[in-house]
């Protein structure tokens, strides 16, 4: 599947943009994050505070305990700040 | 109508787009963000967004303003890139028969859009630069209408 990041989710992880297999165990959006967080310290940190982190599946805002099977991308990033 | 851009807009011609050839809307609302300098603290605003997402959320917001009101037309414009303070960053209109539904979906709109267009705020001024932090007092206004909801 694509992940995105933006904003300071992207800086700290230092990747806009990666297409990666998570292991089959992985089911939900928070536990695509507890294991992006052990690939390296950049994610640890990106993802310490993972509260804060909202997550889209395909496009769509999805919660914490969203089924990732089957999605085509996934996208991390802080509190939006539009408008 | 949406559209997500990284030129300016101009109100008054958004308006008249909206509303030419049109003899039934009686009540037109607009509401316009522009960039702060917060008291000089802030030069440069950059916009980031979610190309795809934002987009669809938009739709999704503007979408459900029209299932609550009896909205004639809508637009919102929101723009994204290097910004200066006192440049636009986002337009919404609405027009209605009567200026009740305008006015408030005018606001459920930004509100909506606030806490949900996938758009993050970058200051920079003397003092550096920083991510704007979302302020929880827009998850207030934008939860404040999640009662009239419930007829969904």
């Amino acid at each position: 599947m694509r992940l995105l990041y933006f904003a300071w989710v992207k800086e700290k992880a230092g990747v806009a943009a990666e297409d990666i297999e998570p292991p089959e165990n992985v089911a939900t959006i928070a536990e695509l994050i507890v294991w992006l967080k052990t690939r390296g310290p950049e994610f640890a940190n990106a993802f310490a505070r993972s509260e804060v982190i909202r997550a889209a599946i395909d496009k769509s805002h999805a919660r914490h305990d969203a089924k990732i099977k089957g999605a085509r991308e996934i996208a991390f990033f802080p509190p939006v700040t539009g408008g | 109508m949406i559209r997500v851009q990284q030129e300016d807009f101009d109100i008054g011609a958004e308006i008249a787009r909206l509303k030419a050839g049109r003899t039934d809307i009686g009540a037109i609302v607009s509401f316009t963000g522009t960039v702060r300098d917060r008291g000089g603290a802030v030069t440069e605003m950059t916009l980031e967004h979610y190309p795809g997402m934002t987009e669809a959320e938009l739709q999704r917001i503007e979408a459900e303003a029209c299932a609550r009101w009896p909205l004639q037309a809508s637009l919102i414009v929101h723009r994204y890139g290097a910004l200066k303070p006192g440049d636009n960053i986002v337009l919404v209109v609405t027009a209605s028969e009567h200026r009740d539904a305008a006015f408030e979906a005018a606001k459920f709109l930004m509100d909506y859009l606030k806490t949900r267009a996938p758009f993050w705020k970058r200051e920079s001024g003397p003092g550096g630069t920083r991510w704007v932090e979302a302020a929880e007092s827009d998850d207030a206004s934008a939860a404040a209408w999640k009662p009239k909801r419930a007829a969904e």
